[in-house]
């Protein structure tokens, strides 16, 4: 039975997957779907937000998410802007207040903020009457990113419910894994995690997944195989021995590959660390829709904007 | 089928019924043609939602005279609208909808096909929508009904039924494609 969409949001910001009802999942896939098209559109661009600020606040280094975000926001004539600060300025936890009431007096309509501390979205969006989007939050939530995963899995199979997806790699550091395992759990996929020990945090299966030891036991059988990336600038100690003994026991190879279902779904939220989470074999293989999932990523952003754009809802609650 | 139905405070005179609106749709094929006899040019645009099923319908009957079908899309305004935003009541955003222009629009006789023409402000996000898509010969506008109340400069080229209404009631169409029965009726609260 697919889950009715919802006729809104109930809330003002989008702070994690965690608050949101499955409706409210099916109503921003069902949206970021149809927003699609306006790529295809020989004027990839429509007035649905014109007027409308949103400050870009990156307090932790991204592209892809940032420069996603942009295009969102520009696709849906949006303005934007740019503030990129570096972690030391925001070391105490007064400045992110303070630069956010700043901010704040410039009359902003959206924040959308990545920052290496968990909650701090959910800080904000408390004080703040500005919507504001969780573009990743230390290794708490990265809610976009589970969506365009989400939309990707969606638009291949027809369907979340029942998918059994395997998502392996670095699930310490990862808040990657975190919402994905939300989202997909909430929708009724099956979910499977799994990486080495050292990386595998206590209580990882609470959120709603099967943790996994072997990857060639998390593998059998999957519609979809996600890989995380090691991230090696979050550990302050080396949690495996070698990136060759990564490779060796953890990466994604096509002989491993073989065990999933044949026509297996291939993601990563990038950027890829070739050969040592993933062979580039795999990478660039017919079953890898990466790509698609940057593309997907566009879409998912603007259907953010625009259904939060809808009316001033609940600020979030941590 | 017709008359009065009191229900719940409600009262609904329906203005059309299936027949009538299969004529209608013949009429309006007819006039279609008539004004642009080249079914090659013409490109039958349906607004979601019930344009769609409409602009299909009308590109069968205009298949049925001419030998040749034209070619039929669906356009989604949603985000041409003039009333998005947070004056809207809250957390409701209008449902985003397909848009899909299997062909250019360059130098084609569009035809924007609509159930009911009201204040013209759907007509105008309309015309901005496809004005991005390209560049149309000419753009003409079919609708099921005319309810009047325009608060643009704007009229439709092929009418089906012109009913005059108050702003307080309610004009509903139903078709078969979308719906569970078909007609059009004409509703008002009642107290």
């Amino acid at each position: 039975m697919p889950v009715a969409p919802a006729t809104g949001l109930r809330g003002k910001d989008l702070v994690g997957i965690d608050p949101l009802s499955a409706g409210e999942i099916q109503l921003l896939l069902d949206t970021a779907e149809q927003m699609r098209e306006v790529a295809e559109r020989p004027i990839k661009k429509v007035p649905a937000l014109r007027g409308k600020t949103v400050v870009n606040l990156f307090f932790e280094p991204s592209t892809r998410t940032r420069f996603s975000f942009e295009v969102a926001e520009k696709r849906l004539s949006a303005d934007s802007l740019n503030f990129a600060a570096s972690a030391s300025s925001v070391e105490k936890g007064e400045t992110l207040i303070d630069t956010a009431r700043n901010l704040e007096a410039m009359q902003p309509d959206f924040i959308v903020i990545r920052h290496r501390y968990a909650g701090a979205p959910h800080r904000l969006a408390r004080i703040l009457k500005a919507s504001v989007i969780n573009a990743g939050d230390g290794a708490h939530e990265h809610p976009t990113q589970a969506l365009l995963d989400a939309l990707t899995i969606r638009l291949h199979r027809g369907t979340l419910e029942g998918q059994v997806v395997a998502i392996f790699g670095d699930l310490q550091f990862s808040r990657v894994v975190r919402s994905n395992v939300l989202l997909l759990s909430r929708m009724g996929a099956k979910v499977r995690v799994g990486g080495p020990p050292s990386l595998v945090p206590p209580g990882i299966e609470q959120l709603g997944c099967e943790v996994y030891h072997r990857m060639e036991d998390a593998i059998a059988g999957a519609d979809v195989v996600m890989m995380l990336r090691i991230q090696l600038e979050r550990q302050s100690r080396v949690n495996f021995p070698t990136v060759r003994e990564y490779y060796d026991f953890f990466a994604l190879t096509p002989e491993r590959l073989k065990l999933a279902r044949k026509d297996c779904l291939v993601m990563h939220p990038g950027p890829m660390n070739r050969g040592v989470e993933i062979d580039s074999r795999v990478a660039d293989g017919p079953q890898s829709v990466i790509l698609e999932q940057v593309t997907n990523g566009v879409a998912v952003r603007m259907a953010v904007l625009y259904l939060l754009a809808g009316g001033q809802g609940e600020p979030a609650s941590d | 089928m017709r008359g009065r139905k009191a229900s719940a405070g409600l009262s609904r005179v329906q203005v059309l019924d299936r027949a009538e609106i299969s004529r209608a749709l013949e009429r309006m094929a007819a006039e279609i043609l008539e004004r642009d006899p080249d079914p090659n040019q013409l490109y039958l645009v349906g607004v979601q939602k019930r344009g769609v099923p409409l602009a299909q319908r009308l590109a069968a009957l205009v298949e049925r005279a001419s030998g040749r079908r034209p070619t039929v899309g669906a356009l989604d305004i949603t985000l041409y609208r003039d009333d998005v935003g947070p004056w809207r009541p809250a957390h409701q955003q209008p449902v985003l909808r397909a848009t899909s222009l299997p062909e250019a629009i360059d130098e084609k006789t569009v035809c924007l096909v609509d159930d009911v023409l009201y204040t013209g402000r759907t007509v105008r996000a309309a015309l901005d929508t496809l004005m991005d898509y390209g560049r149309p010969r000419a753009i003409r506008l079919a609708v099921l009904v005319d309810r009047g109340h325009r608060e643009l400069p704007i009229a439709a080229d092929f009418v089906g039924r012109t009913v005059p209404s108050a702003r307080t009631e309610d004009v509903q169409v139903r078709l078969a494609e979308t719906d569970d029965d078909e007609g059009v009726w004409l509703a008002r609260e009642t107290r």
